[in-house]
């Protein structure tokens, strides 16, 4: 059974340039207003506006029980979505019908009042997100609790510390239990401990059946707790489906991913009268029907290039970048003495090196190990996407490289009881 | 298992709007308690800054009316006692009406973020004025002590008249609230609003000052005037002045302007948050 049916949906913004003559007298301002009012929304206004789409005829259904994560990139339209889904804004056409109760989770400790207590807070914010007293007061110690806030129950929030702050304000949300729950993006907040528990929680919750509608940037977390994906762009629903499909297709439409880079002929290709550029060339080894590289994917470099000069002690030597320009490290092969003709490279970056986040690579020639012929710079570029087993962090892991060196862990003595 | 359903489309409000609004009933509750227990937060006297504004503005009027410009009470009532009776509820009405305009745009991080039938903000919005109106009544007790002044029956009718104040505040203030999210310029105008009605209204002294007048008809088209006049008499025993025709003309107003008032704002409380 749908408990979600998303038919034509569509929100529509005019965004107004004042600069237009008219409207430039308050009366002007006030009298065309108060027609649009009372009723009369489409009036002639002078004003040139700009129109924009937010969302554009969108249509998608949710099962119950379904877990739907929401990707796509900055002003896609999620958030309009999870608004117009949570009756927060009426939608411009196209109609919604759902079918259980449902709480939205747009933010973090919703109506917090700065000079309130906790104690008062967690009734503030518990009714507004649509728990009765009732509730509330039965479940109010689980949420102080889960939150770690008894000794501050009545000190006002403002004293919180961010941290406090907001795993209270998760703690009461975890605790609603609505049939059909709408959550944007509260993971991205809290320590990672915090994060751990509440989407453990989160997924405690769907095991019962519930319905979780999911926005987030961060597409491990979607994988951990989402089996359907929707994935949006510039208003409009692009792919929906199961969300490894999804994701991937996600991933191959936003990456600049440039792995292959070749040229026909010498003529063309970048070099100079020393040297030309043939092909550069990143090959990932894939495992288990990936179509995209993550931290655990080898990936096989190959060089080739046009040796123009008679006899040259040649190398070649490869930068690999961060994409803030930071280099990782450098690797350059043996200098040989070689004659004109096509000339080749290979050398292979292991699986469980990179850390996640997107990578340049540049190349060089050089002769004699002194002197560069020529440098390619930014000649490749690639993303390697997170991959996580049995860890349930979904923060950022640290460090430039991710090698997983041999670490044993063992009980040196047990505690005589 | 009872199913809700829910149909979102644009131009439709809600079908069971009043029954939600009847089932948000207690966060109607707990939005006014913040509102109250947010008033007198980190003030060193608290709650008797609620005393301390009518007693010190009904001072100032006593001083300046009946001393400097020679006014009388009506007869057999003290003169400050007809004075504080009419800042008791032109206060309450004034401050549930400030209260009203601004309710949405105070709360603009909640409508922005979360659903919940927007006529809470400005009916919590009254709870506030609702208790300084309480202590101020306390206040017009004690006075009424020392001048040993002993009402009756006509007590009777003081909530009637409380009520007609509220509904008036709803009914100008429902409207100034969504004009207020668009137009800031509201939160300018309402204290000059309420300035003026000040004087236009009869606080320091009784309508019967102006009913010789030939603007006497238009004047008591202000709908406070009834209920002003109104409140004193049946709070004083019925023995200040008060004109039936001025409440009749309250009550025909405050009911037109509610009733369009609350058109107004459930025609425009969807867009709330796309002009906010």
């Amino acid at each position: 059974m749908s408990v979600i049916t998303v038919e034509n949906i569509s929100k529509h913004y005019i965004i107004d340039h004042q600069k237009g003559k008219g409207v430039n007298t308050l009366r002007d301002v006030v009298s065309e207003n108060f027609r649009q009012l009372f009723g009369n929304k489409k009036s002639q206004v002078t004003t040139t506006h700009e129109e924009f789409w937010a969302l554009r005829d969108v249509s998608f259904s949710v099962e119950q029980g379904d877990r739907v994560g929401i990707v796509g990139h900055n002003g896609a339209g999620k958030s309009t979505l999870l608004k117009i889904l949570s009756k927060i804004i009426e939608p411009t056409s196209g109609s919604v019908r759902i079918r259980g109760r449902v709480a939205s989770l747009l933010e973090v400790g919703t109506g917090f009042h700065p000079e309130l207590t906790g104690r008062e807070n967690i009734f503030l914010n518990g009714s507004l997100l649509g728990m009765s007293r009732s509730e509330i007061r039965k479940q109010f110690d689980e949420i102080v609790a889960f939150a770690g806030v008894e000794k501050f129950l009545d000190t006002p929030v403002k004293r919180y510390s961010s941290g406090m702050y907001v795993r209270l304000g998760f703690a009461i949300s975890a605790h609603l239990d609505p049939e059909i729950m709408i959550v944007d993006e509260v993971l991205a907040v809290g320590d990672a401990e915090f994060q751990k528990k509440s989407l453990g929680k989160m997924r405690d919750n769907s095991a019962s059946g519930r319905t979780i509608l999911f926005v987030s940037h961060n597409l491990t977390a979607v994988q951990a707790l989402c089996n359907k994906s929707l994935y949006f762009e510039k208003g409009q629903l692009l792919e929906q489906g199961e969300t490894n499909q999804v994701i991937a297709t996600y991933l191959s439409k936003v990456s600049r991913t440039r792995l292959l880079r070749d040229w026909d002929t010498p003529e063309k290709a970048p070099g100079n009268d020393l040297v030309r550029v043939k092909r550069i060339e990143l090959i990932p080894e894939y495992q288990d029907e990936l179509t995209h590289i993550d931290v655990r994917t080898p990936m096989k470099f190959r060089f080739e290039f046009w040796n123009m000069m008679d006899s040259a002690n040649l190398n070649l030597s490869m930068h690999l970048n961060s994409l803030t320009g930071e280099c990782i490290f450098n690797v350059g092969t043996k200098s040989q003495p070689y004659g004109p003709g096509v000339i080749a490279g290979e050398c292979t970056i292991p699986g469980y090196f990179l850390n996640d986040g997107s990578y340049t690579l540049s190349v060089m020639i050089v002769k004699d190990t002194v002197t560069p012929l020529f440098t390619m710079e930014e000649s490749l570029t690639f993303d390697v996407e997170d991959y996580r087993e049995g860890i349930a962090w979904y923060g950022k892991w640290p460090g430039y490289v991710r090698p997983q060196f041999p670490f044993q862990i063992g009980m040196l003595e047990e505690a005589v009881k | 298992m009872k199913t809700h359903e829910v149909l979102i489309q644009p131009g439709r409000s809600e079908r069971h709007y009043w029954r939600d609004l009847w089932r948000n009933r207690e966060l109607l509750l707990i939005l006014s308690m913040r509102d109250v227990s947010v008033r007198y937060k980190q003030t060193a006297l608290g709650m008797a800054w609620g005393l301390i504004r009518p007693l010190t503005t009904m001072l100032i009027m006593v001083f300046v009316f009946s001393k400097v410009a020679k006014l009388k009470g009506d007869p057999g009532i003290p003169y400050p006692l007809m004075v504080l009776a009419g800042i008791t509820i032109w206060t309450f009405f004034s401050t549930a009406f400030t209260q009203v305009s601004n309710s949405v745009t105070l709360n603009s991080n909640l409508v922005t973020k979360v659903y919940f039938p927007r006529l809470l903000m400005p009916l919590s919005s009254v709870a506030v004025s609702f208790l300084d109106f309480l202590v101020s009544l306390g206040l017009f007790i004690l006075l009424a002590i020392w001048y040993q002044f002993v009402p009756d029956w006509h007590l009777l009718f003081v909530p009637v008249f409380v009520l007609l104040a509220v509904l008036a505040a709803f009914a100008f203030g429902l409207f100034f609230a969504v004009v207020n999210v668009k137009f800031r310029d509201i939160g300018q105008l309402i204290p000059f609003i309420v300035q003026v009605g000040f004087y236009a209204c009869p606080i320091a002294y009784t309508s019967q000052l102006v009913a010789d007048e030939p603007w006497y008809p238009l004047y008591i088209l202000n709908p406070m005037v009834g209920i002003i006049d109104g409140f004193r008499w049946s709070l004083l025993g019925g023995k200040t002045y008060f004109n039936p025709q001025s409440l009749l003309a309250s009550v025909a107003l405050t009911g037109v302007c509610l009733i369009l008032s609350v058109y107004f704002f459930r025609k425009r409380e969807n867009t709330f948050v796309d002009d906010i």
